[in-house]
């Protein structure tokens, strides 16, 4: 795959001046998608949901928006906005996601799973400890994949349309002939079971494709077909499974030799091209899981993380940007802002100015992108690896990720000062120690408390993930997604942490401030007074921000002493997504300062109004944090009002740019671009219907504004704007 | 890094005829990392104690008043800014206030030591102590932002408080040497925005050279809260921030002047 891209694509060095508007066609199929997107609002959220057919491959027949408008086809079910019904990952929580929506699932569907499919999450719960179930309701570790899709692979569906699906099947049938006078082992059984497996997929998938009138046995013959190809086989893995972030990898340089072949052939115009680029994006923007109203709270907006990676520089030094990077971001022009897809620009120092200007113009103007260090990542992941989720990159086809969600640091530090007890529940949650005793904390003391406590945590965390992710692999499996890897490849155990500005913050105060124990009548400490200042992280203060880096080693030197299932090996991630607020709520007051219930930070950020010295200096200390040690990604929300960013839009444009360069330059791995005044957004909360399309960058992914909670809105609008009062 | 501009910065203390070296100390009320909007590009803005003036708009109230508090050494100014060098590539250094001339040996350092970094510089300045400014600060000065409030004596008085022939004086000489300006006009209702007050300064604008852009800025009232933590009145409670007709005004009245205002 990468020799095909890199012996054919056209680095493009230029402008934007050659992108076109929408199509009629693809004005009125737009307008007709608004109109159901604004149907599935006022629904509560979710339009139309399967209740008794079980989401396959080829579950379904073809479904369609407006079959005379669109040009590339193929839905998730039978209808647009439906939901598929998808029970492997937990009977109980597919049926409580469809009342949460106002549904029953169909009782015979109940029947036969009840009786004779056991799921995920059944078998997840025959692994866990005592001590991983008191971990998980007090909120130590959160947001784990034990009741739904764990997500985060990216299947190579690029593989579908650059070879056919026949060829891809042949090819993993030669594995199963090839490997087969192997001694037994488990793992080797295993491999023959999901070969097999992944070879009925194969098959499912075409079956799907037929079904819309396409033969995918063989390879795409033009771009218009290697989109619709590759497409196919991502419907294929989203009708199939719902894991939390079902991304796209990096496919339109891939597109783009098709395309450029095309233009040379004179088969194919720029407006044509375009108008395929929208309407894949269209789809993109449509993909939809069902959930329950736990799992909305923990990822709000309604987000599929339908990432695609765009640009970066290829290993000789050619820029990896075609026209179709520039292509895929003009889609937010086309068809105005949207969350989804996670379009997320993979930034090097030598890419193009022409591409750099369009992106920075482009995040002013639509709020939508993301970017992450192409020239810190490609030396660890080549230039082919794309981005799954928020910030995890991945070789595409030949690497996967068991998804970890997070631990809940803060938590840790406030259970080792009270000895392994629950700050609001006072219950005994981790193993008991001697809790502090002293009324002021002593730096030294809480350190190696924090230490042990930690030792305990990472135990308790990598168990349950090495429980969740065996029982995913044996209840919920991803064959489509998995048939799209090559036979060997690395796993990643990319676990994550929550809370680490809190935690930096309150391990610097009890340091340089003095931090008073509040006690109840039953010696827990509840609460904590803070005399005196305290470096904070954030303000590129080598101290702070010094303890902030040692901690993301310390836990990942633990992480790493984790056994693990399937040899995976151990990663992290700095990411909370919206799931900031639901750790704060679930923590008590901390050392720093921070009152009880508050929200942390987003990912990496530095605490709420804490970083004085600007927005640099702030972007400054986030670049510190090592990726050496946190592979599965950094995460910074940065947020500027446009009048701070510049005068003139020519003056915004080349800050941004600078601001991008700099930032990456000092090592900074991941950044979400914001530009807005706070007042838009107050204005949005309250006049929702004037926002449709608003779309904010939270930790690691997009959302539509007015589809946030109400707290994550304020939580939100709190968060430090530069360059606003 | 550090180790880096440490270097540098020991090649510039080396004696140089009587100018201020690294060692000049000035007090500093705070620092933005990440100014956009005080010259071209990213500027690392180093806001300077104490001001003569006592702009009824002012939104940095606390640097009023005499340069007084805690003293930091040009290095050490210089040494933090050389951290950020990475995003400062188009941008540089911008030193503003309260009013830097209030300090001119201290701000004369840190531009040298700035040009020294390779840093593009700027002056934010009232232009009232223009005089204090020797020429040679002025050589390393790449661009001097000037805040015009009135071409008006009585109005620039009203406004600020002290005379208003010292900044055009200044503006002048700036023109004169070559030094590239910045010319901007704070709009106020009631108080900059009569028509004469515009005119006079778009017709003293339009005599000088070297002039790179002019900007008409709305008055904000970004330092309200500011005079309650420094318990001083403030005048401007009631005034709005200028509709965007009343900027197009203001920024017609320079155009018919020839002045292209931003």
């Amino acid at each position: 795959m990468r020799d095909f891209i890199q012996q054919n694509y056209t680095p493009y060095e230029g402008r934007d001046d050659f992108l076109v508007g929408p199509t009629k066609r693809t004005e009125r199929l737009w307008e007709q998608l608004l109109e159901l997107l604004e149907q599935e609002k006022a629904a509560g959220g979710v339009l139309d949901a399967d209740t008794k057919v079980v989401g396959k491959v080829d579950s379904h027949g073809a479904g369609y928006i407006n079959q005379d408008l669109e040009q590339i086809v193929g839905l998730q079910t039978d209808a647009p906005l439906k939901r598929a019904m998808l029970p492997y990952g937990g009977l109980r929580i597919a049926a409580k996601a469809l009342q949460a929506h106002g549904r029953e699932m169909d009782p015979e569907t109940v029947k036969i799973f009840q009786k004779h499919r056991k799921t995920h999450n059944d078998g997840v719960f025959d692994g866990y400890t005592d001590d991983i179930r008191a971990a998980r309701s007090a909120g130590i570790v959160t947001g784990l994949p034990d009741g739904y899709g764990r997500g985060r692979i990216i299947g190579d569906y690029r593989r579908v349309a650059l070879y056919g699906v026949d060829r891809l099947i042949a090819d993993k049938k030669s594995v199963l002939v090839e490997t087969q006078n192997e001694p037994f082992s488990e793992k080797w059984l295993r491999q023959r079971e999901e070969t097999n497996d992944q070879i009925r997929a194969l098959e499912a998938l075409k079956r799907m494709a037929s079904a819309y009138g396409f033969d995918i046995s063989g390879p795409a013959r033009n771009g218009r077909e290697a989109v619709q190809w590759t497409y196919f086989s991502y419907l294929g893995a989203v009708k199939e499974q719902n894991g939390a972030a079902m991304s796209f990898g990096r496919t339109v340089t891939f597109f783009d030799v098709y395309f450029e072949r095309d233009i040379a052939e004179g088969t194919i115009t720029e407006e044509e091209i375009q108008e395929i680029i929208d309407h894949l994006v269209m789809k993109m923007r449509i993909v939809r899981f069902i959930r329950t109203a736990d799992y909305d709270e923990l990822f709000s907006g309604d987000p599929t993380w339908v990432t695609e990676s765009i640009g970066g520089m290829g290993e000789d030094g050619r820029t990896l940007v075609t026209k179709s990077s520039f292509r895929i971001l003009h889609t937010l022009y086309n068809l105005g802002p949207a969350p989804e897809p996670n379009l997320t620009v993979l930034w090097a120092d030598a890419m193009p100015k022409g591409f750099k200007d369009f992106c920075a113009k482009v995040s002013i103007e639509t709020s939508s992108i993301q970017y992450e260090n192409d020239d810190l990542m490609r030396p660890y992941w080549g230039d082919d690896y794309g981005i799954a989720c928020c910030v995890s990159a991945m070789r595409i086809g030949k690497q996967m990720q068991f998804f970890g969600a997070r631990a809940n640091l803060a938590k840790a530090l406030l259970y080792a000062i009270n000895g392994g007890r629950d700050e609001k529940s006072g219950k005994q949650i981790a193993p008991a120690m001697e809790a502090f005793t002293g009324d002021y904390l002593d730096y030294a003391d809480v350190v190696e408390r924090f230490d042990k406590m930690m030792d305990w945590l990472a135990e308790t965390y990598v168990k349950a993930l090495n429980i969740i992710h065996y029982m995913h692999d044996r209840y919920c499996p991803e064959h489509l997604m998995m048939a799209l890897h090559d036979k060997d490849i690395l796993r990643t155990m990319a676990c994550g942490i929550a809370g680490l500005s809190v935690v930096t913050d309150s391990l610097s105060a009890i340091k340089n401030a003095k931090v008073k124990v509040i006690r109840n009548e039953e010696g827990l400490a509840v609460d904590y007074e803070v005399e005196g200042d305290y470096p904070a992280y954030g303000n590129n203060n080598d101290e702070a921000d010094g303890i902030a880096t040692g901690l993301v080693e310390q836990f990942m030197n633990k992480l790493r002493k984790q056994p693990t299932y399937r040899d995976s090996v151990p990663t992290q991630s700095i990411l909370t997504i919206t799931s900031n607020v639901v750790y704060g709520k679930k923590t008590g007051p901390t050392p720093d300062g921070r009152k009880a219930n508050e929200p942390f930070a987003p990912g990496a950020n530095p605490m709420h109004g804490r970083d004085s010295e600007g927005a640099v200096a702030s972007m400054a200390s986030v670049a510190k944090l090592p990726y050496e040690q946190s592979q599965d990604g950094i995460s910074y929300t940065f947020s500027i009002i446009p009048r701070a960013l510049g005068r003139t839009d020519e003056d915004r444009v080349d800050n941004m740019v600078d601001l991008l360069d700099g930032y990456f330059t000092a090592g900074g791995h991941h950044i979400n671009i914001n530009v807005f005044a706070r007042r838009t957004l107050r204005d949005a909360m309250e006049h929702p219907e004037k926002y449709p399309q608003l779309t904010v960058r939270v930790s690691g992914y997009a959302v539509n504004f007015v589809k946030l909670t109400r707290e994550q809105q304020i939580d939100l609008i709190n968060r430090t704007f530069h360059g606003s009062f | 890094m550090s180790s880096c501009c440490e270097c540098e910065l020991a090649a510039a203390s080396s004696p140089v005829g009587a100018l201020p070296g690294p060692d000049t100390p000035g007090v500093v009320e705070a620092v933005e990392t990440c100014g956009a909007v005080d010259g071209p590009g990213i500027r690392y803005v180093v806001f300077t104690k104490g001001c003569p003036l006592r702009c009824q708009y002012c939104h940095n109230p606390e640097t009023q008043g005499p340069a007084i508090g805690d003293q930091k050494t040009a290095a050490e100014v210089l040494k933090d800014v050389a951290r950020y060098k990475a995003f400062l590539k188009r941008g540089g250094l911008t030193v503003s206030g309260g009013e830097p001339l209030l300090q001119p040996d201290f701000v004369h350092a840190v531009m040298r030591g700035a040009k020294e970094l390779g840093l593009h510089t700027a002056l934010d300045t009232s232009g009232f102590l223009g005089a204090r400014a020797s020429d040679e600060l002025l050589d390393v000065t790449d661009l001097v932002l000037l805040d015009i409030k009135s071409g008006v004596a009585e109005t620039y008085k009203e406004v600020t408080g002290v005379r208003l022939a010292p900044t055009l004086d200044f503006a002048r000489r700036l023109s004169d040497r070559g030094n590239k300006m910045w010319i901007r006009f704070v709009l106020v209702p009631g108080l900059t925005d009569g028509e004469d007050n515009i005119e006079s300064v778009a017709r003293f604008v339009a005599t000088l050279d070297h002039v790179d852009r002019v900007e008409v800025l709305p008055f904000h009232k970004m330092g309200e809260n500011k005079y309650e933590k420094a318990e001083k009145g403030y005048n401007l409670a009631d005034t709005e921030t200028p509709t965007d007709e009343e900027i197009e005004r203001a920024r017609a009245i320079f155009a018919r002047h020839g002045v292209e205002a931003l």
